[in-house]
């Protein structure tokens, strides 16, 4: 470590103004940062409560991101091998499969989001931003196993391009890009993004007889008649704690319910996350999952799921957990934030059992409250001033 | 003579000018007919027709039309023009007609025509009105054109109905992008030659 930060220092100069590289200079201090401790303190003032950078903040999330990440790999390999008919394989021969099923779909989520934010950043002259940190293993994570890398590839350049950098890069993204690339896949390609047999690698090989590849809510939303029971990929009915691990068929991300705690349970230790947005979420999600499931209706059939089922399948937990808490999207305001996290959680969950052709409502709705966010603050802002406008007049009659 | 200035009404609004991308008139039919090419093809010769003969028809009579009911003597003028080419289509190419359906009787909403009407037919003889009229209908269709040619070989993988892209492409993988055939995409696609235009003409830039 100590003979790389020396021949860093060593070609530093070049980078500097004035140096022959000046041009590269963020690209420098953007890899320079990422691997060592930037040693610059601020000369004025004394404004911060903390030395957390968006750096860290970054990392933080990465590494909540963790537990569903390899727990879904794991699941990956899983399902592929419960759907071809040799579930008794041992931990790692599972682990790697899935690890290397979607090793290409993570670098190249990382490789062109990355690109094209250091080549804006030199263009702008800006310094290179780590907000594709996150997004980059965030959008694999919540696409089916099987999409194309191709696809992925233009939907990353898509929604960097026209959620972040013509808004101004990153913080100045008034959608979450992660949400961007996915619905950008969803609405382009839908053969691929949902269905029956994107959500299970097969991997060329025949599956068994009785398999059927559909995630729990899109079994539920194709059913006919009334109240069904949920399967696993060969037809066992799914238990509860099958479906509190998360060993089912979904976007490899987002199956584990235990994961996403132990992710969320990260985030709100370290201040990252926002507890006011999780738990209004939480509330709005049950209680709408609630008032269906007391009007349930063989119209609806996702309706007959029991509240907490409910918000354990799919991505609603996933989603705001990690999308809704995004601070760059979100409410500014503490009231907003109630108000965000709490028409997130309903709408979700209206848009999943009400609208039979979307079995996953998350990602819709926090796209839409991400573009109600900045209303709903100016609302709250205006009511408290209006407030206090009153009050001093009340005082001064 | 000042060949530049005579016809100056035809030439600006092609790109100085475009009643699209710098006056942002007409977005809504930009949005609803540029799906496929043919159909971006027809509606613009329809409302390039139909703006150029009624900026002549106003321009022949604005200084008779009362100011207090200009606006519904052009809506009459217009509505009759619309019919008559809603007419034509119908005889004359009933399946591009149907395609178009409704937004053929839309170009009477179309804020090109009112916009052009206003602001050049009543205060300009008919000459340069009907220069204006096909200038600015051009520099309409130069837009829908290009917006349709994205949309449609990225949509659909063809051209004025042609297949563009190889069979072996869709057999090793490649999907067209349903989204292109969405409006959202035209309105991204639009933005983008926005974009690229204002990069151009720095003047532009607000």
């Amino acid at each position: 470590m100590k003979g790389l930060k020396r021949n860093i220092d060593k070609i530093k100069p070049h980078f500097e103004k004035g140096g022959k590289l000046s041009k590269l200079h963020s690209v420098f201090d953007g890899f320079y940062t990422f691997l060592f401790t930037p040693n610059e303190t601020s000369r004025s003032g004394v404004h911060i409560h903390d030395g957390n950078d968006s750096k860290r903040t970054m990392i933080t999330v990465v590494i909540a991101l963790l537990p569903c990440c390899l727990f879904g790999m794991w699941n990956i390999g899983l399902q592929h091998f419960m759907a071809t008919g040799n579930p008794d394989r041992e931990f790692f021969t599972l682990f790697f499969y899935g690890f290397f099923a979607v090793l290409p779909q993570i670098l190249t989520a990382y490789i062109v989001g990355l690109v094209i934010e250091f080549i804006v950043a030199q263009m702008r002259g800006h310094e290179i931003q780590e907000g594709f940190l996150v997004s980059g293993i965030l959008i694999p994570m919540i696409c089916p196993v099987d999409t194309p890398c191709w696809m992925l590839a233009i939907a990353v350049a898509f929604a960097v391009i026209f959620a972040k950098e013509v808004f101004g890069g990153t913080g100045h993204n008034f959608l979450n890009v992660a949400l961007v690339t996915r619905a950008f896949l969803f609405f382009s390609y839908p053969s691929k993004m949902s269905g029956d047999n994107v959500f299970v690698k097969l991997g060329g090989t025949p599956a068994v007889d009785s398999y059927s590849g559909a995630t729990p809510l899109g079994q539920l939303a194709s059913s006919t008649e009334g109240a069904v029971t949920i399967t696993d990929v060969i037809g066992n009915p799914l238990s509860c704690s099958d479906i509190f691990f998360g060993l089912y068929p979904g976007s490899w991300g987002e199956t584990s319910t235990l994961c996403i705690l132990i992710g969320a349970a990260i985030l709100l230790l370290t201040g990252i996350a926002n507890w006011r947005i999780i738990l209004s979420a939480l509330v709005g999600g049950f209680c709408m999952a609630a008032v269906a499931h007391n009007w349930a209706s063989p119209l609806y059939p996702v309706s007959y799921l029991a509240p907490l089922t409910q918000l354990s399948l799919g991505g609603f937990l996933f989603a705001i957990v990690f999308m809704a808490t995004d601070p760059v999207t979100a409410c500014r305001t503490n009231p907003g934030k109630y108000i965000y996290g709490f028409l997130i959680g309903m709408t979700a969950i209206i848009i999943r059992i009400y609208n039979t052709g979307y079995p996953e409502g998350a990602m819709l709705s926090v796209l839409l409250m991400n573009c109600f966010a900045p209303l709903i603050d100016y609302c709250v802002v205006n009511m408290n001033i209006r407030r206090r406008m009153r009050r001093i007049t009340v005082k001064n009659q | 003579m000042n060949f530049k200035k005579t016809f100056l009404p035809l030439f600006n609004p092609l790109s100085k000018d475009n009643p699209v991308i710098v006056q942002v008139l007409g977005i809504c039919s930009a949005l609803a007919v540029t799906a496929k090419m043919e159909p971006a093809l027809v509606m613009t010769i329809s409302v390039t027709a139909v703006l150029a003969l009624a900026n002549v028809i106003i321009s022949l009579m604005r200084n008779t039309i009362p100011s207090s009911i200009r606006i519904i003597v052009q809506l009459v003028v217009v509505a009759a023009l619309v019919v008559v080419v809603d007419q034509v289509l119908k005889a004359w190419n009933y399946e591009i007609s149907k395609a178009l359906s409704v937004f053929i009787g839309l170009i009477i909403t179309n804020c090109i025509i009112m916009g052009r009407l206003e602001a050049f037919a009543l205060n300009n003889r008919p000459w340069p009105a009907f220069l204006d009229g096909i200038g600015n209908g051009i520099g309409y269709g130069i837009i829908l054109v290009i917006v349709s040619f994205f949309r449609e070989l990225f949509g659909s993988g063809t051209l004025f109905g042609c297949q563009v892209f190889p069979q072996w492409w869709y057999d090793a993988g490649y999907q067209n992008n349903g989204m292109m055939i969405l409006p959202p995409m035209a309105l991204i696609v639009t933005a983008c030659i926005i974009w690229a235009h204002r990069s151009f003409n720095k003047d532009l830039q607000e």
